[in-house]
């Protein structure tokens, strides 16, 4: 094969790909501006669903719902995650093990296990359903995740940077903040990024513990479809992904602006 | 702890991880100002000294005092002592300045005066101009200096060096050893400096303790250490030694391979099995008819300064080594001299210290050159 050919084959492939990623997500987003409710045909175009969504005020309640639940478990999740990070690096060995595998467990275990027993669970408290359950529900399923992320970056730390700031006089709570801390922060970050996504998919779990007052907006959409996709339901996913894809392009950029930094500073090095 | 002189002291500490001894009521003074070295293979407990007085180990019984005053309960951070680790555990996420400065900015020392320290310690290391380099864009030896400035900047009476030259080639390991030892003399501070490095020891130090699984063995200035030993372990782990088996026949008259010498030792007793040690550098060379002992070299290997010959004469057991700046061809026959100060005769071991010794120097060459385990 010559080369000519080889990179017309991968070229082929790329697209088939992207094809099959995006082609649907692009479907949605045109159909959000058809001016029918039905999604067979093209009816012209049209931005009332947009509008319309805007005055949808169950929508707009699980819209919101979702990014309360969002922040608050994330927020939560990240400091006990990282808390537990902490405390299990400095565990002995076989307690460590232990707990990695009680960490582990959630994590494999099917989300639909979680939802039934945290439903099972409130139901045995007497806990009414409400945001409250749906954000503790979260705030469950999220901290192993932080763990997970936050731990290797406390295996690559000097174990005598801890020790180092103690013996310049500073207290073991000054040691963390000072110099513990901003080591680990990138495992921090993105251990709340991968909890606060999560969240924001999160289906499986919500649906169990969320009841009739505190939807969110996959409950919701789901609960939608036994009907009929609104329309509504394609603006609202049209903006979601813009939005998503606008902060990508955003880190993405910082991070090439860094990486060109970092080379200079290299360079003068 | 009369003695105002005196800077540290520990009495009868003793540690002890999961029943396993590491330091076995250890009794050491420092004075104020002293290059005091702790030198012994890997696992004989100097790293945990060094840590005890750190504040970062506990002991399990006994005392330590700073300045006369007890501090066994007293947390790192408030103790006027600053440690330079062993792989300099210097803040990556700080540049060389900001290293510096994290201990001022602790204590709240006012800008204007962490300027001119930071400033002061800089040149001190040979660092000026080098503020604002993060610390993972230095070399080895850059590290080393950026963790000796972090620890001195805080003026304290004391500072602890963990084998601090260890990740550093020899060259560069030479040249520091100059350095540290000149910046203690211009700051007046006193040292504290584990090393397995015997040569090291030898260079820098005003004062050396030698350690043996969490005991001391002998204690005292580097040329006392050297040419007395006290003890087999102590002669074979400072230098290179002959040591062979001899027999005290009474005061200052010993017999050694086959040979009855005078030597200057006394008091063993009559006929009392002892150790005999020969610095090879001891020996004088001569004509093979004048010598007391005489032999065929068997091997002769250039060490740089000087060759080191293994001599043995025919139909005898010992083989001794030689230190001689001219060489002697393989295979010559040559004669050899002791006079009785380069004879130095030391209590038998018994059995099993001869196997520590033999199993702490193996692990030790192992070791050498990599990392020293963790003593914890």
């Amino acid at each position: 094969m010559t080369k000519k050919q080889n990179s017309f084959t991968s070229n082929l492939y790329i697209f088939i790909v992207m094809a099959f990623m995006y082609l649907p997500i692009l479907v949605m987003i045109i159909y959000s501006f058809n001016d029918s409710k039905s999604r067979g045909a093209w009816a012209g175009f049209t931005t009332k669903w947009y509008a319309d969504l805007l005055q949808n005020e169950s929508i707009l309640t699980a819209l919101w719902n979702t990014l309360i639940v969002a922040v608050i478990s994330s927020v939560v999740a990240t400091l006990l995650g990282t808390a537990a990070a902490v405390g299990i690096q400095a565990m002995k060995k076989r307690n460590r093990e232990l707990i990695m595998n009680f960490t582990y467990l959630p994590v494999m275990s099917p989300e639909i296990v979680m939802g039934v027993s945290l439903m099972l669970l409130f139901v045995m408290f007497g806990v009414d359903f409400s945001l409250f359950t749906v954000i503790v529900a979260h705030i469950t399923f999220n901290v192993p995740y932080v763990i997970l992320s936050v731990l290797p970056k406390l295996r690559q730390m000097d174990k005598y940077l801890f020790e180092a700031a103690m013996d310049l006089g500073c207290t073991p709570l000054q040691a963390f903040m000072k110099v513990m801390l901003p080591e680990i922060m990138p495992g921090i970050i993105s251990g709340f990024l991968i909890a606060f996504t999560f969240s924001l998919d999160d289906f499986n779990i919500s649906y169990f513990v969320s009841g009739e007052r505190a939807q969110t907006l996959p409950v919701l959409i789901y609960s939608m479809t036994r009907k009929r996709v609104s329309p509504e339901i394609n603006a609202l996913s049209a903006i979601i992904f813009v939005v998503v894809l606008t902060v990508l392009i955003i880190t993405n950029l910082n991070d090439v602006r860094k990486e060109k930094q970092l080379q200079k500073g290299g360079r003068r090095g | 702890m009369n003695n105002t002189n005196t800077l540290i002291s520990l009495r009868g500490v003793t540690v002890e991880y999961d029943g396993v001894v590491v330091l076995d009521h250890l009794d050491l003074d420092i004075k104020d100002k002293e290059f005091v070295t702790l030198l012994g293979p890997s696992g004989c407990g100097k790293t945990t000294t060094l840590r005890i007085i750190g504040g970062f180990t506990e002991p399990s019984q006994g005392d330590v005092f700073f300045d006369g005053v007890k501090i066994n309960d007293v947390p790192p951070y408030k103790r006027n002592v600053n440690t330079v680790f062993q792989r300099y555990a210097l803040f990556p996420h700080l540049n060389v300045y900001e290293n510096i400065e994290f201990g001022l900015k602790i204590t709240k020392l006012p800008e204007e005066e962490r300027k001119k320290r930071i400033k002061e310690m800089l040149a001190m290391v040979g660092l000026s101009g080098f503020e604002l380099r993060r610390v993972n864009q230095l070399s080895g030896g850059q590290q080393q200096r950026v963790a000796i400035a972090r620890a001195l900047v805080n003026h304290p009476r004391l500072l602890l060096l963990d084998e601090p030259l260890g990740a550093l080639d020899l060259k560069l390991r030479k040249e520091m050893q100059i350095e540290l030892k000149r910046i203690q003399q211009q700051l007046g501070i006193t040292f504290l400096y584990v090393t397995h490095d015997q040569e090291e020891a030898l260079t820098m130090s005003d004062r050396i303790v030698i350690m043996k699984n969490g005991e001391i063995q002998q204690m005292g200035t580097p040329t006392d250490i050297y040419n007395e030993p006290i003890n087999a372990f102590v002669a074979d782990f400072i230098g290179e030694s002959n040591i062979v088996d001899g027999v005290m026949i009474e005061d200052y008259l010993v017999e050694f391979g086959g040979r009855r010498l005078p030597c200057l030792d006394g008091g063993f007793g009559k006929n009392v099995k002892v150790d005999v040690v020969i610095r090879p550098e001891d020996w004088e060379i001569c004509k093979p008819e004048n010598g007391q002992f005489r032999g065929i070299v068997k091997s002769s290997v250039f060490k740089g300064v000087h060759y080191e010959l293994m001599v043995q004469a025919p139909g005898e057991e010992e083989e001794w080594m030689v230190h001689t700046i001219e060489n002697h061809p393989v295979g010559s026959e040559i004669g050899l001299i002791l006079t009785p100060d380069d004879i130095h005769i030391m209590n038998k071991m018994s059995p099993e210290e001869e196997a520590e010794l033999v199993s702490a120097l193996e692990a030790d060459s192992i070791l050498e050159d990599g990392e020293e385990s963790d003593e914890e």
